[in-house]
């Protein structure tokens, strides 16, 4: 089977449209070169549209693909960290740090004493780190506990 | 003689106790870098640069703190190689060939010291090598106007695409991407926004350091998740290590031979380390034919790959330094702190600000004796950091990362744009689409714009400026013609095409991304 890089090649297709599309969205304005804003833009989405062709009509093997329960384990991976991305700022960098550590750890090697000592000892030795020996601005905790 | 004034400015400013303390920190968390699986020297420095912002450090010392750490990664990397059979990073995979037999049939130590002494073999050369060559260089890069820099970042994307993955098509949709993605954000010529759906968070366009830091570190969390960090356990036990004087001796002459392969292939815009040990591994073995047991674990082995690899190190900034195009991937993460250190490199640097130059020249003399002194007596200390679990290292990398952006700008925003890069940096991976040329597409994309269309400003619309024809008024027909940019044209189609034939004939063991 060779249907992922058929299947990239139609995805790059139309990202490539809709890139000529946003390019001719791009505004003039009163200064202006030979060249203009869009002809660079449009070459390229020219380049990606042929690659994705090619892609189509000439693919390579299938890689090897992660079973569902790995992909489940990515996933999660993925919505920790756009949790802790959204978490850092209102709690404070201990916690979420500690959390997000901790379950990363678990799902490299899925024994818990280790993982949750490997996300206490991150949050806690990162912060002294970044904080006393770079200087960063972290805050450790919620602004709210801290008054 | 002015070789000697400059370097004795450079020394002037190398020497001072805080960029030898830079130096000297930078060779020991270069070195750990290189020798953790997973973590190469393009993540490395990648992670280690919003840090180094954070520190408030001025732009030598900055400079001086990461190129200690890229050297000392090249040097890492071994470790793991030779008593792991995993490549720490892509340029050591060669060292495994040999590292690996030799430290099973007992030899660990051995090949560890002459490892050692080959890659300071190599980074010296090189960088003696790049202080010779880069003036001359520079000297030559002065004349070049726009069309010429046009060519030449056609010539850097055309080669890297020809290494970096088994599929042209792959390689040059990579690149495409990477410019593409440099667009986003207000048009430099007019000021109007491009490509930003509205989104304020897009109107300085997207940082390279989130880019880099998302597809390299962030992607690598997501492999090792796929992979249970099965990858990672301690292999080979590391007796003592002495010093095989006779063996070391005997390979001076591996350890030129391969020097010149990786320095030459490095100099090459798009080429890198990974290129330059592996060229030399391969010329080594035919020197020594038959005889010589490449791959049955000889010392020789072990050598040609990394004094090749660190010869390739040191050429990948010659380039880098002088044009502005970075030789590999981690000169292209050093490029992006020069320029968010607000430094253009190119020809004028060295007139400019030979304070940078000659001061990481030297600071890279100094780190080479440094890294020489870690590498080979205290080899030992390093095996044992080796010996860290992935499930602790990576989840100290994500969190490294994170904070590092979060350092930058304090948005969120960036930080799901690093998670997304990661994401994108997974499934590439998978599809065998090389990352490198993306980074490389984002840094140098607006400045490819810019030289296309000041080349079409002064030509006033004329595209054979492009191919070096010139003249005084549009209307008078062409005065005179340069043959550097359709030389440089020239070498970019045949960089682009010659991989594909060149393939059939020379087999790789595994695609080159370094």
């Amino acid at each position: 089977m060779k249907l992922s890089d058929r299947l990239f090649g139609v995805v790059v297709i139309l990202g490539a449209l809709a890139y000529t599309a946003g390019a001719f969205q791009i505004q003039a304005s009163f200064m202006s070169d030979p060249v203009g804003s869009k002809t660079f833009p449009l070459m390229l989405a020219g380049v990606a549209a042929i690659c994705g062709l090619i892609f189509v009509f000439r693919p390579d093997d299938d890689p090897a693909w992660p079973g569902r329960m790995t992909l489940g384990n990515i996933v999660i991976a993925v919505l920790v960290m756009v949790a802790y991305a959204h978490a850092l700022k209102p709690l404070g960098f201990l916690i979420p740090t500690a959390i997000c550590a901790a379950i990363l750890s678990f799902q490299i090697s899925p024994r818990p004493l280790p993982a949750t000592i490997t996300g206490l000892g991150l949050s806690i030795g990162l912060f002294i780190i970044f904080k006393y020996a770079l200087g960063l601005g972290l805050q450790p905790l919620p602004k709210a506990w801290l008054g | 003689m002015e070789l000697f004034s400059n370097l004795a400015l450079g020394f002037s400013v190398a020497l001072s106790p805080f960029t030898l303390f830079l130096a000297v920190a930078g060779c020991f968390l270069g070195t750990i870098i290189g020798a953790l699986p997973g973590l190469g020297p393009s993540n490395g420095v990648a992670i280690l640069i919003p840090l180094a912002f954070s520190l408030g450090l001025d732009a030598t010392s900055a400079l001086v703190l990461m190129t200690a750490v890229y050297y000392g990664a090249m040097y890492g990397g071994r470790i793991s190689s030779i008593l792991l059979n995993i490549p720490g990073d892509e340029p050591a995979l060669m060292t495994t060939l040999d590292g690996y037999p030799m430290a099973k049939a007992g030899r660990a130590g051995d090949a560890l010291v002459l490892s050692g002494f080959a890659s300071f073999f190599g980074a010296l050369f090189a960088t003696i090598g790049l202080m010779l060559l880069a003036p001359l260089l520079s000297r030559i890069a002065y004349q070049f106007g726009p069309s010429e820099y046009f060519a030449l970042y056609l010539l850097a994307f055309s080669t890297l695409g020809g290494i970096a993955s088994k599929n042209q098509a792959k390689a040059a949709l990579a690149s495409c991407i990477g410019l593409g993605i440099a667009m986003i954000g207000l048009d430099n010529q007019t000021g109007m926004p491009r490509f930003t759906g509205g989104n304020l968070h897009l109107m300085d366009g997207v940082d390279f350091l989130v880019a880099i830091v998302g597809l390299f570190a962030v992607a690598e969390v997501f492999v090792f998740i796929e992979s249970h960090g099965r990858e990672s356990s301690i292999g080979v036990k590391l007796g003592k290590v002495t010093l095989p004087v006779r063996d070391l001796t005997k390979g001076i002459g591996t350890m030129l031979r391969s020097s010149v392969i990786g320095f030459i292939a490095g100099v090459l815009p798009g080429a890198g380390a990974s290129l330059g040990s592996f060229l030399a591994y391969m010329g080594e073995k035919n020197v020594q034919g038959e005889k010589g047991g490449f791959g049955t674990g000889v010392p020789k082995g072990v050598m040609a790959p990394e004094a090749g690899n660190n010869a390739a190190a040191g050429g990948a900034l010659v380039p880098m330094l002088t044009l502005g195009v970075p030789g590999s991937g981690t000169t292209a993460v050093l490029l992006a702190l020069l320029l968010t250190l607000n430094i253009t490199p190119g020809p004028t640097l060295f007139t400019d600000r030979p304070d940078v130059v000659w001061g990481l020249i030297a600071s890279l003399l100094i780190a080479n004796f440094v890294l020489l002194a870690m590498n080979v007596p205290m080899v030992k200390m390093f095996v044992h950091i080796l010996s860290v679990p992935a499930w602790v290292l990576l989840p100290g990398v994500m969190m490294i990362s994170f904070v590092g952006i979060y350092s930058l700008s304090g948005s969120y925003f960036d930080l799901l744009l690093m998670i997304f890069f990661g994401i994108i940096g997974w499934i590439f991976r998978k599809l065998d689409v090389p990352t490198v040329p993306i980074i490389l597409g984002i840094l140098l994309g607006n400045h490819m714009e810019d030289a296309l269309r000041r080349a079409m400003i002064l030509s006033d619309g004329d595209w054979r400026f492009l191919f070096g024809f010139r003249w005084h008024t549009p209307s008078s027909g062409y005065e005179f013609y340069s043959a550097i940019p359709s030389s440089l044209l020239v070498l970019a189609v045949a960089g682009f095409v010659a991989p594909i034939f060149l393939r059939r004939v020379i087999k790789k063991p595994q695609a080159v991304s370094d």
